[in-house]
């Protein structure tokens, strides 16, 4: 190495350096230290006790939660996300039309719910839709319909998570609105030219062009699901029951319960690999299939 | 020219077959321009009550007397307009604590992550270095650990350091960077010509210099979508405060709200008026930020 090229090294280095103190203390370390604890009990006060595979044999065979926190969360991941791109994209589509008036207010209308700290969207809506009080049950009663019992309902529970999350999809919405943006205009005069309906341009020209944006979108969601805690634990009656009858029980606010509330240590570091798992093949199967339906722009 | 009134079937039949145009230009421009316009306008202005209704909602309630909230059919606007809600909802909790709480927060993070995030990416943009760009990778596949994996070791390192009910966990760890912002200013420092510092360089300049005195005044946009960013995460965030401050003393806004929920004895309106106030510093922010803001989520969205 020359002179230069180390003193570049150093320079470099140097610059970087607040990065490495967190990468090794904040990724590294922790990481290391939470495979250890996946292999012991451990509970803060005293140390580590070796317990082998014993958390994750437990995990599989004898704990019914685990797979109720699995299936609640793949119910999020999978109804939930292709929900929110939907409604992102309808959204996105909707606001790009060129004949719209008013566009800049339209879209300040749909990015505001996204500014509402999530504590306090999720006590807007458990206002909102309370059975008793709600004004949207108020309104379902006005008009002689069914008028579920939203959050209080082990049916409608998750639905009204979902519903929330809808509220709150301006982000996938801008996003979805850059894409949009960048799609060359002249691909819907030559679509023009054909004679397409809009219905045919928005679903050949369209769909296939902001593909990359729903990849995104859809990896950045999926993972989401695994990670939503406020609301189920405020939902839940500020606690880790998952109320009503555990159907909120996700993953993160299962794995949050067995490490803050149960203090199970080694126990909820047993479920955080295999979350980590569960993650990366979801997004290996997201990105191999990908292939075949996204398009990027030649 | 022949007036709509003299079209009969016939001869707009036998004008089709002449090749004239038999479609008067007011219904040429009424399916053309003003139905798709109308069309579109509705439907956006229907979407539009799905988004702005809650909101309206919770200023209708926050306003309401507890009566109000509780009959049904409830009534829309207030009956009267207790601004006393208000009043309430920052005593009944001790809101402005949990305020000044949030913003010493909040500042904290965001000063750590301007100062632990740009010098990161400087060095991975602004300086040639062997191995650089392979870092660089690593940098980026940390953002594929979730945060559960490193939260349990980080609680029983923070424990056994004391830092429980303090706010050095939620702060300490802005300072050591955050793979994304980098990432965010480093695409950002790309696109400043290498001319400038190179002529800087000729001119004797060191790298911090350069970094201080050229790169950073340019980058100033970038630096503001972190800080709003930093603000908008650290002002929302639940899970941390609710895992490391138990002295009720020492929560933050969310931590309160989520208090006064579980209380017995709740009243919706005043409720609501605490949500308005919560909500309130992050309305305020957009309206004066919203490009650094929209430009912020369509960076990440894109390049991501």
């Amino acid at each position: 190495m020359t002179k230069r090229t180390r003193r570049q090294l150093v320079t470099g280095l140097l610059f970087i350096s607040p990065w490495i103190l967190g990468f090794l203390a904040l990724t590294v370390y922790p990481a290391g230290a939470s495979a250890y604890y996946s292999l012991t009990q451990y509970n803060v006060l005293g140390s580590p006790h070796w317990v082998g595979v014993a958390n994750y044999s437990r995990l599989f065979t004898a704990d019914p939660n685990f797979p109720l926190s699995l299936a609640n969360t793949a119910y999020l991941a999978f109804v939930g996300v292709p929900l929110q791109l939907l409604v992102g994209l309808v959204a996105a589509i909707l606001l790009d039309q060129k004949v719209l008036k008013a566009k800049g207010v339209f879209r300040t209308a749909y990015f505001l719910p996204t500014l509402m700290p999530i504590v306090a969207s999720t006590v807007l809506f458990i206002w909102i839709l309370n059975p008793q009080y709600g004004i949207v049950d108020d309104l379902l009663g006005l008009v002689r319909l069914p008028q579920p019992g939203w959050f209080a309902d082990p049916t409608w529970a998750k639905p009204s998570v979902i519903l929330l999350s809808l509220w709150g999809i301006g982000t996938t919405m801008v996003i979805y609105l850059a894409g949009l943006q960048g799609i060359n205009p002249e691909l819907y005069e030559a679509a023009d030219i054909d004679g397409a309906a809009w219905l045919h341009k928005t679903l050949h020209v369209t769909i296939p062009l902001v593909s990359p944006v729903t990849l995104f979108n859809l990896v950045v969601g999926l993972i989401g699901a695994f990670q939503v805690f406020a609301p189920l634990y405020l939902i839940g009656g500020n606690g880790t029951s998952g109320s009503p009858e555990g159907s909120l029980l996700l993953y993160a606010l299962y794995l949050y319960a067995n490490a803050f509330q149960y203090l199970q240590m080694g126990y909820a570091s047993a479920m955080a690999w295999i979350l980590f798992v569960i993650i990366m093949i979801l997004t290996v199967l997201v990105m191999r299939t990908s292939r075949w339906w996204t398009h990027y722009e030649a | 020219m022949t007036l709509q009134a003299d079209r009969t079937p016939s001869t707009i039949v036998a004008d089709q077959r002449q090749g004239r145009r038999t479609v008067g230009r007011w219904q040429i421009r009424w399916r053309r321009d003003v139905l798709p316009t109308a069309v579109v306008q509705a439907l956006v202005a229907i979407v539009g009550v799905f988004f702005l209704f809650p909101y309206l909602w919770l200023v209708l309630t926050s306003f309401k007397s507890v009566p109000e909230t509780s009959q049904v059919p409830p009534t829309f606007w207030p009956a009267a307009w207790h601004a006393e809600n208000y009043l309430a909802a920052v005593t009944v909790i001790p809101f402005l604590l949990y305020f000044r709480n949030t913003i010493i927060v909040c500042v904290g993070v965001i000063v750590g992550k301007l100062v632990s995030c740009t010098l990161p990416a400087y060095g991975f943009s602004r300086v040639q270095w062997p191995g650089r760009d392979i870092i660089f990778y690593l940098v980026l596949a940390t953002m594929m650990l979730p945060y559960q994996v490193t939260m349990i070791p980080l609680f029983v390192v923070f424990t056994k350091l004391h830092w429980l009910n303090t706010y050095w966990p939620l702060v300490a760890p802005a300072y050591l960077g955050d793979a994304f912002f980098i990432f965010l200013l480093r695409q950002f420092f790309l696109t400043i010509p290498p001319e400038l510092s190179d002529a800087a360089r000729v001119d004797g300049a060191h790298e911090l210099d350069i970094f201080w005195r050229i790169v950073l005044p340019l980058a100033v946009p970038a630096l503001a979508t972190v800080a709003l960013f930093s603000f908008m995460n650290t002002y929302t965030d639940f899970l941390t405060p609710l895992i490391y401050l138990n002295n009720d003393q020492l929560w933050t806004l969310s931590l309160g709200m989520a208090g006064y929920l579980g209380r017995l004895g709740a009243k919706w309106n005043v409720l609501m008026a605490g949500a308005v106030l919560f909500t309130l510093p992050m309305i305020i922010l957009f309206f004066f930020t919203q490009r650094a803001f929209i430009q912020g989520i369509t960076m990440s969205g894109l390049k991501g």
